[in-house]
């Protein structure tokens, strides 16, 4: 594999972190190269600070390292936080002439850049391009054609004239000049392009795209962090295939929204993080109780209470599996990648409708904020299929009326499966309710009938686990003894890492689920395996719980809960110490 | 829309369980006939309740409906409307379901102004519980919870509405049958959110605001020389909680429903088989 190039700029919230490595990161997608970000890792020392890091490759890369080759450093503050991940002939771009930065203090075998940031940039049109100036003297290091980070600043402030492009083209060729006119380090990178062609999207993007595609007409919702980038993409957007985006007073109400354009007919869905989905866990059981097809997006942040909203998490599961009152079944689907964002959003939408059950779609914070690149051929819109499971029109609705000619909307069917009328549709008329109900939709506390119904509901999930191929995603050693089994975004960096412990010649078998309810069934990989590690971003275990479950076996826990993603050395780290106590016990 | 419909079409086969002598009986009855003069069809029309006495009202109607969560009939009332312009939504609820804990949603979905019918049955007490305050019970109205009375001052559903710039706000007595069904009807046919607060009587709880005590005191506004699209005259008459009005105290004549303020007119029910047919561009946007 090629080398990887790693880079990053740091400073204080408002110093246009975000934004300025976004730029970078869409100047190598454009150059064809691979790109993986990151902005969840945490502070070492206090809040407030604030970071965008950046791993590219020719080769896909899809996570992130303990590393760091360039930093642009806006304060002390930045180097320091970094100091772990900093080496030999690493590089820090700073600005010397800021009062902040003038005593600053470059790591013995650190290269450090003094570069006037804010001088260049006010040369070029305005001190407000300082991070372009940065992003210039960068691209003189690592050897990078300015053109792509001119194309990357076309598509950033194309909409707001071209005068400011020109700008902070200027401002890019100053910071590149000022490196090669005063400094002649051999740095040693060379970030070589080639002619492929990429996106470059997010987690909470690829699942708005991936709602527009699936059918997704109508979406309600209350902003949280960190869902709200779903109903920023949609906005704007699903108006242009008919659609409507609700901002709601709250969660209570964007659900029961979503839930009344699902009665209606609509494909809809609501996008929420934790303490939204305590909110909506109200209306959830009606929504089941009801039949409703419903996607509801889950895009976890660390817990419990306001927690840390802006932190990784995967301690949401059990919420979605057991939340509510009562008991009914619903759907959990977990997509593993951001481009799984895309492919799972699209069943989602297709499952809660053939079998009218609500759906939570759960990605986590590294997912969600991640941007990645893919060829575009990932998102093939031709490959998207629709369907829409038993909905009645007012030819076939004769065939689920009764004697009386009254519709069924819960009628008692072998596969649990009812037909569905929507409203406008003569012969289809019907109430439903949070009440247990007959067959027609009204009350009942009748024993056969509350049994029936119970029954009918529990069978949809047969039925999918029938017809659905519920499959995980296989990687490593198939014959290996070691099985590792995780969900949500640890796959990435848990792909990397087997190639790690490759090197080290431990062989291992990964099992990337997910579908966590209903979920495949992993026990003859669980009795084939001398090891079986359970790796999740959580403190308690909560799938680990379910692959214990299942399998009736005792498995060892990966855990982090610390706010921040694996890594891919940290994990190989960790496998890889597992591995040695047993072999320790073993002997 | 057929033009040959009768209000019975809009009932069920269901009994009600509602007491004998309830002011839901002729609540519904408005509704109804509202529903069926405006030419609506029960194929096309939408009710959807909350919890409660009032809740039980989709069961005894006949159309498409839900009987959803406490407090939350407006939202659900809401999507389906968006999701289908045809569809004709009627949201009934209750005191407690609409003021106290819908409250927050009957304020927003005032002044979103969505193109619906919102029908709160005020009886001023929580029947189906038995007898407690709710949240338009009189100051001191003694109950199981409160036996001393609320002592705290009740809430004027009609100033909620106007606070929250409703656009058709108005006042009915279920037992004055015509004239409810006729200020029903206009809420109906009122481009936007269309507010009626009926004073529904509950006989079994309340022995305070009865039939008899309505009878006597309410004021009808079609007698007196009111102006409900004048701002002031309304203000006035719906900041005085001394009394019972009946009718339309306030309607904003130049009302835009959210639906065109927002250009929502499509058939959200109605997609293809497959991914929409430009949506490639979707995926050029993140090169």
């Amino acid at each position: 594999m090629p080398a990887d190039f790693n880079w990053a700029i740091g400073g204080e919230a408002g110093d246009g972190i975000d934004s300025t490595g976004k730029i970078f990161a869409q100047a190598l997608s454009r150059a064809g190269r691979h790109v993986f970000t990151s902005k969840d890792f945490a502070s070492r020392i206090r809040g407030g600070y604030t970071a965008y890091k950046v791993r590219t490759s020719v080769s896909q890369v899809q996570s992130v390292v303990d590393r760091l080759d360039v930093l642009i450093a806006l304060t002390q503050r930045t180097i320091d936080e970094n100091l772990d991940e900093l080496h030999e002939g690493s590089v820090i771009i700073y600005d010397g002439d800021r009062t902040t930065m003038a005593d600053v203090e470059i790591p013995d075998e650190v290269i450090g850049l003094d570069v006037p940031l804010k001088g260049l940039a006010e040369e070029a049109g305005g001190a407000i391009m300082r991070n372009v100036v940065a992003l210039g003297a960068a691209c003189a290091v690592s050897d990078f054609p300015l053109e792509n980070l001119d194309s990357a600043l076309e598509k950033r402030f194309g909409d707001k004239g071209s005068a400011i492009v020109e700008n902070n083209m200027t401002a890019a060729q100053k910071g590149r000049d000022y490196v090669l006119e005063n400094y002649d380090h051999e740095y040693g990178y060379d970030l070589e392009c080639t002619d492929e062609n990429y996106v470059l999207l997010n987690g909470d993007e690829a699942i708005g795209m991936g709602a527009i595609a699936g059918g997704c007409r109508f979406y309600a919702g209350y902003p949280i962090t960190p869902a709200t980038n779903v109903m920023e993409y949609l906005t704007g957007r699903i108006e242009r295939y008919g659609g409507h985006v609700v901002q709601a007073e709250d969660e209570l109400s964007a659900i029961n929204m979503a839930l009344g354009a699902a009665r209606a007919g609509a494909r809809s869905m609501t996008a929420t993080s934790g303490p939204g989905i305590d909110l909506m866990t109200e209306t959830f059981g009606l929504v089941a109780t009801s039949e409703t097809p419903l996607v509801i997006c889950n895009v976890m942040r660390s817990g419990p209470s306001t927690g840390m909203p802006t932190k990784q998490e995967q301690g949401d599961l059990n919420a979605m599996l057991y939340g509510g009152h009562g008991e009914v079944p619903r759907f959990v689907l977990a997509p593993t990648t951001i481009a799984e964002c895309f492919h799972k959003t699209v069943e989602a939408f297709n499952l809660a409708e053939k079998y009218q059950i609500p759906v939570y779609l759960t990605a986590d914070l590294s997912l969600a904020v991640t941007e990645q690149t893919y060829p575009p051929e990932e998102f093939d819109m031709d490959a998207v299929e629709i369907e829409r499971g038993k909905v009645v029109d007012e030819e076939t609705v004769g065939e689920w009326q009764d004697e009386e000619g009254r519709f069924k909307p819960h009628a008692i069917t072998e596969d649990g499966i009812s037909p569905r009328a929507f409203p406008g549709t003569e012969g289809g008329v019907h109430m439903s309710t949070g009440l247990e109900h007959d067959e027609l939709g009204r009350r009942t506390e009748e024993t056969g009938m509350r049994v029936d119904q119970v029954d009918k509901r529990t069978r949809k999930v047969e039925t999918a686990k029938e017809r659905e191929p519920f499959e995980a995603r296989e990687f490593g050693d198939p014959d290996a003894e070691t099985l590792v089994v995780s969900w949500g975004s640890n796959e990435g960096a848990m792909t990397e890492a087997i190639e790690y412990l490759d090197e080290e010649g431990i062989d291992v078998r990964f099992l990337s689920v997910p579908y966590i309810f209903p979920r495949p069934d992993l026990t003859e990989a669980i009795e084939d395996a001398e090891t079986v590690i359970v790796v999740e971003c959580n403190a308690t275990g909560q799938f680990a719980d379910l692959i214990e479950h299942d399998a009736l076996t005792r498995v060892t826990r990966v855990n982090k809960y610390d706010g921040v993603r694996f890594n891919a050395d940290e994990l190989a780290e960790r496998i890889g110490a597992i591995l040695a106590d047993d072999t320790e016990v073993a002997a | 829309m057929s033009s040959n419909v009768r209000f019975t079409d809009f009932k069920s086969d269901a009994q009600p369980t509602w007491c004998p002598g309830c002011g839901d009986f002729g609540t519904m009855n408005g509704m109804m006939k509202a529903l069926a003069e405006t030419g609506n069809s029960p194929d096309e029309t939408f009710v959807v309740a909350g919890i409660g006495c009032s809740g039980k009202i989709g069961t005894y109607m006949r159309s498409y409906a839900l009987h959803g969560v406490h407090g939350r009939a407006l939202p659900v009332g809401a999507g389906v409307k968006l999701a289908n312009p045809d569809i004709e939504v009627m949201v009934a609820g209750g005191d407690g379901d609409g003021y106290s804990i819908g409250a927050g949603h009957f304020v927003h979905a005032v002044r979103r102004n969505i193109d619906m019918t919102y029908v709160v049955m005020d009886n001023r007490i929580y029947g189906l519980t038995k007898g407690q305050a709710s949240p338009t019970s009189r100051e001191d109205f003694e109950t199981s919870t409160t036996p001393e009375g609320p002592q705290q001052p009740p809430v004027n559903p009609l100033a909620l509405a106007f606070a929250a710039s409703g656009t058709f706000i108005a006042q009915s007595f279920s037992t004055d049958a015509q004239r409810h069904a006729e200020i029903v009807k206009e809420a109906v046919e009122h481009d936007g959110f269309g507010f009626v607060n009926v004073f529904s009587p509950c006989v079994t709880f309340n022995d305070v605001d009865t039939y008899d005590y309505f009878r006597d005191s309410i004021v009808d506004l079609a007698e007196t020389d009111h102006d409900p699209t004048d701002y002031e005259d309304a203000r006035s008459r719906i900041l005085d909680p001394g009394t019972e009005y009946q009718g339309i105290l306030y309607r904003e004549e130049d009302s835009v429903p959210y639906e065109e303020s927002h250009g929502v007119d499509a058939d959200m029910t109605d997609i293809p088989d497959g991914a929409p047919e430009d949506a490639t561009d979707l995926v050029r946007e993140f090169y």
